[in-house]
């Protein structure tokens, strides 16, 4: 209990930050980030009662709001105690804050949105076309992805964690395939490692050229997004010309990959980081010089630094409000050790930044694509994985941000398994980065976010 | 920008050539026939509108890609439209959640006469990996009544393609219509 107690103590104080909060049958769990290094904690709830971090750290509010609707658990204190994930028998009866004041409207939005998105509830709040408050229901997209993989084969487990969001699916799949190496004292060979890699930098490379797209056309800058969309697809081409699947699906398992990469393969790559290179240049100039597209993306949905700190944002969000922060540097995992690359940080934390972000991103990602093609080990693609028991986590660094797996097995099976998508934390701070901005910046700020609902719906 | 407008004349247009075969089984599972009332009603214009029933987002990403330089949907007369009411086809991913069903079933309603759905991957299908959780209704046929499936994981935009030019084709002719 005092362990328990203590993190609370160190999150509200701001020594550590968190990394998730997830509950199990008559248990609850936490993982905590304190400088390089990634704490588990569990706590037995034997009457299934906890007392709630929410209470005094805020990022753990919606966390603990799932856990109580997934698994019965009360956390005793906690502030908020509406229903989160499960939407019950009547989906539009929920109770949304109350907003007093004079010459306030509502604004619904959603959950069946204009464009081809995800589904998501917004409730905004205005002042004529001021927003002076954003309210974010969402679990639309529940699945119920935590007892899908109770009991579930490893293998199974691993294609379902790949689909929790499909745009990281390999960063998932990474996290999942780690965290099972873990728990089953598991080594893949050192081709598989730099393989991976190569296919997570792939998948950061088609999301952020995505993005920075869409982020364009939704400030109606259509050009920017027709010249990303064919970069991107280049990307998809080749992963799948390489991999077999446009997306990379079902390619990283525990215990290596699932393909390797042919020399045919490893020129094609080759071919792409030159075109995406020679390309997105005029792009990136293109971006800088168009007043027009400045004058919407420049001082728009200012996220504050210590609000970023304070939910641990991870991603493009984080690190343009200033968090110093990427899961390949530190904690770090393999082949990243070895590798040359930069993690960019801003500290405006606007559109622009979080725009910028992707750009330099892009770049790194090009240079480690590069190193990664130069000294590709040589030699088998996948160890041999016994159906053993244990534990394990992984915090793998997506394109969008970390994403935590921590999971339990049982003669090779999952006992249970927890997957938190970066979004957790960046769905709240999309609140306080809209407020003051007009109704019609909502989507560019919301797209310069590019939170998953999948990933957090679960 | 000047100068990425006049490249951009200068060069080869992308567009592919639309698929060839259409009605590939491996690919398109017509769940009702059309009997050619889709293609008699629609000539050769479609609005689509497209609704996230609890996919993963990996759909989402290739419907997207329909409307990048390669594919260009619009030049088949395809579009996808912002409202329901605009809306001659809805496009279905997902394995429709319990918390998804109500608002897809309004969208459906809000939808004109005539009108025809698609359930695109295999979530929709059957429920996909999904299929098991009693949070989910297993496939879009479990909620609305299904007229195509377009088999993926998720769908290739060519996949995607193939499907829903099949709405358009003209039982006679056999061939897909030709994009300009």
């Amino acid at each position: 209990m005092s362990g328990w107690e203590d993190a609370g103590a160190r999150l509200a104080g701001g020594t550590a930050s968190l990394v998730s909060l997830w509950g199990e049958r008559g248990r609850v769990h936490a993982a905590l980030l304190e400088g390089d290094s990634v704490e588990h904690l569990a706590l037995d709830c034997p009457d299934g009662r906890f007392p709630s971090l929410g209470r005094v750290h805020a990022p753990a509010i919606r966390l603990e709001r799932a856990a109580r609707d997934l698994y019965g658990l009360e956390p005793i204190g906690l502030p908020d105690m509406r229903p989160w994930l499960d939407h019950g028998p009547e989906p539009t009866a929920y109770p949304f804050l109350p907003v007093e004041g004079e010459n306030l409207h509502q604004v619904p939005v959603g959950p069946v949105h204009a464009g081809i998105i995800e589904p998501g509830h917004f409730r905004l709040t205005c002042d004529g076309e001021t927003v002076v408050r954003l309210e974010e229901r969402l679990g639309y997209v529940h699945r119920g992805v935590d007892r899908l993989m109770e009991g579930a084969e490893l293998d199974w487990a691993a294609r379902l964690a790949g689909r929790i969001s499909g745009d990281s699916t390999v960063a998932y799949a990474l996290a999942f395939a780690r965290a099972a190496e873990q728990a089953i004292g598991c080594a893949p060979p050192p081709r598989a490692v730099w393989l991976r890699a190569l296919m997570a930098e792939l998948e950061r490379l088609a999301n952020h050229l995505g993005d920075i797209g869409a982020i364009s056309n939704d400030a109606s800058f259509g050009l920017m997004q027709a010249h990303c969309a064919i970069l991107r697809e280049r990307v998809l081409r080749v992963s799948d010309a390489c991999f077999g699947h446009r997306l990379m699906m079902d390619c990283v398992l525990p215990g290596g990959t699932a393909c390797d990469l042919s020399a045919e393969g490893a020129a094609l790559l080759r071919a792409l980081v030159g075109e995406v290179r020679t390309r997105f240049a005029p792009l990136v100039n293109l971006y800088d010089l168009t007043a027009s597209l400045q004058d919407r993306t420049v001082g728009t949905g200012i996220l504050r630094p210590e609000l970023a700190r304070q939910f641990g944002a991870g991603g493009y969000v984080g690190r343009a409000s200033g968090r110093d922060f990427d899961a390949r540097r530190a904690p770090g995992y393999a082949p990243y050790d070895v590798l040359a690359f930069e993690v960019p940080v801003l500290a405006e934390g606007d559109v622009n930044a979080r725009v910028w972000i992707r750009i330099k991103e892009i770049e790194q990602s090009l240079r480690l694509v590069e190193q990664l093609l130069d000294a590709l080990p040589e030699g088998s693609i996948r160890s041999e994985v016994v159906a053993d028991t244990g534990e394990g986590m992984a915090l793998v660094e997506g394109f969008r941000g970390d994403v935590f797996v921590w999971l339990r097995l049982d003669a090779g099976r999952v006992v249970h398994c927890h997957a938190r998508d970066p979004s957790w934390f960046q769905w709240p701070l999309l609140e306080t980065a809209i407020e003051g901005n007009i109704v019609a910046d909502f989507p560019l700020c919301n797209k310069s976010f590019n939170c998953s609902y999948a990933g957090h719906d679960l | 920008m000047r100068k990425t407008l006049q490249q951009g004349l200068l060069r080869a247009a992308l567009s592919e050539p639309p698929p060839t075969r259409i009605d590939d089984p491996a690919v398109i599972t017509l769940a009702r026939t059309l009997d050619g009332a889709a293609q008699r009603t629609l000539g050769r214009s479609l609005s689509l509108r497209t609704v996230d029933a609890g996919s993963c987002n990996g759909c989402e990403l290739e419907i997207n890609a329909l409307n990048n330089a390669f594919y260009d949907l619009e030049r088949f007369g395809l579009r996808i439209v912002a409202s329901p009411r605009h809306a001659d086809v809805l496009t279905v991913t997902g394995p429709v959640t319990h918390n998804m069903r109500q608002a897809l079933e309004r969208t459906y309603h809000a939808m004109p006469h005539p009108k025809w759905v698609v359930a695109v991957g295999g979530c929709a299908r059957d429920g996909g990996m999904f299929a098991a959780s009693p949070l989910c209704a297993g496939g879009v046929a479990a909620v609305l009544p299904v007229d195509l499936w377009i088999a993926g994981c998720p769908p290739t935009p060519l996949a995607l393609l193939s499907g829903l030019l099949t709405l358009l084709r003209r039982p006679s002719s056999g061939g897909p219509p030709r994009g300009r």
